[in-house]
């Protein structure tokens, strides 16, 4: 414990205090805010879910490989995709997802050939002073993520990729497990991989197609991009307020217990100098 | 018959923001890619492309309708699921923007520009038509 008098302990008790308070305030917005994230991930989900369904029950139907973001190619140039937060003070959140980057950087050797698109300005900020180059980045809108950003990412990589400026595209975000616990996962985004041919049951149902099922595949192979892209900023915001939640939580623990030291060392020290100065009262007494 | 038809669609409308619309009804119409589409209890089994465009729903006697862009529909013979990118209900949509968007693609359209997106005024005015049909169809 520290010494100092009672005059400088008491303002440090209260600086503490102030700083709880910050703490607390903090950790019921962060509440808040994921109830609300938490419930844009799950309503989220049934479109996602039904689009891979239907992109499933055609890839059994239409001969997959036509289409270019199917196609596979040797990977040499590589983008990645990193969705990180736009603000600090929750733990080790964007440390942990720019660590997780720059190991995938490291493991896949593919240095030269790397860009990177940045979504949160706290991976922008930590990427920027490093040697890869950033195509895009996009700040400040993990606030109000809308699914017209997740449009304008899908349409660049896609453009890149139908270009072949890219060969592979991959997303690295935080998956929003439970409030407390959050996923770091690396998915492949382009190449299109996880088309799987559909069970027995669903191959008997046969549509009745407006257009050729290939067309339609097509046109939803895009959108199945921004879709993804869309989840995974979703994701990533539930993840942050959960983790934004649990280290404040921790924090204003924290204070709690720095205010109580301080208070039970306050008392200490000051039944101290009381009891001195009854000794040298009475001392003081005796002498006379 | 073999089966019996069922007597009503369960209705599903999401959009990658949230379900939109979910209940029994009897009667969709939506614009399908070739044009738009009745869908009746006891369907066939279809897929299709949407394109903008007005999706109504009967239920009795009540007609609601809802602006649709982009999306796709599945149809199955008791349910219907409609996947959109972006649906509006009447009381979402602002007349006066959607009279001025009309305006501006209009414009845009006669101006026979040769630098002017024609593809974009034309989605804009779809859209600002689909839109002005909902809201006035709310009015009545």
């Amino acid at each position: 414990m520290p010494g100092g008098n009672l005059i400088d302990l008491r303002r440090r008790v209260r600086s503490v205090r102030n700083i709880r308070q910050i703490t607390r305030a903090m950790k019921f917005v962060a509440a808040s805010k994921l109830r609300r994230a938490q419930e844009r991930v799950f309503s989220a989900r049934p479109y996602a879910n039904r689009m891979l369904a239907v992109l499933n029950s055609l890839a059994s139907r239409v001969e997959p490989t036509g289409h270019p973001l199917l196609e596979l190619r040797d990977a040499e140039k590589v983008m990645l995709l990193v969705v990180t937060g736009d603000k600090g003070l929750c733990g080790a959140f964007n440390s942990n997802i720019i660590k997780s980057a720059v190991r995938f950087i490291e493991k896949e050797e593919v240095n030269e050939s790397l860009s990177l698109t940045l979504v949160g300005r706290k991976g922008y900020e930590w990427f920027k002073k490093r040697p890869w180059p950033i195509k895009h980045q996009y700040l400040n809108i993990m606030s109000r993520i809308d699914f017209s950003y997740a449009q304008d990412i899908a349409g660049n990589v896609i453009r890149y990729y139908s270009e072949t400026e890219l060969d592979a595209v991959y997303l690295l975000y935080n998956q929003f497990k439970s409030v407390i616990s959050q996923e770091i996962v690396l998915e492949p985004l382009l190449p299109i991989r996880r088309l799987e041919q559909v069970s027995e049951q669903d191959v008997l149902l046969d549509y009745i197609y407006e257009q050729p099922p290939a067309v339609i595949f097509d046109n939803l192979l895009p959108k199945h991009v921004e879709t993804q892209i869309f989840r995974a900023m979703l994701e990533s915001e539930a993840s942050e307020q959960g983790a934004r939640m649990t280290a404040m939580e921790s924090a204003t623990n924290n204070a709690e217990e720095m205010i109580d030291k301080i208070t039970l060392h306050i008392n200490r020290v000051r039944q101290a100098s009381i009891t001195t100065e009854i000794i040298e009262v009475v001392s003081g007494a005796n002498a006379l | 018959m073999a089966e019996k038809l069922p007597n009503s669609i369960q209705l599903e409308i999401v959009t990658p923001e949230k379900q939109f619309y979910c209940g029994e009804v009897d009667a969709v119409t939506v614009p399908g890619i070739n044009g738009y589409m009745g869908i009746l209890p006891g369907h066939a089994p279809l897929l299709s492309e949407l394109k903008i465009g007005v999706i109504t729903v009967r239920k009795g006697d009540d007609e609601e309708r809802f602006f649709c862009s982009w999306g796709f529909a599945e149809i199955l013979s008791d349910q219907v699921s409609v996947l959109a990118e972006q649906v509006e209900a009447a009381s979402e949509i602002v007349r006066g923007e959607a009279k001025s968007d009309k305006d501006k693609a209009d414009n845009l359209l006669k101006s026979k520009d040769p630098d002017s997106d024609f593809a974009a005024a034309l989605e804009l005015w779809e859209k600002s038509v689909a839109r002005l049909e909902v809201s006035a169809a709310e009015k009545q």
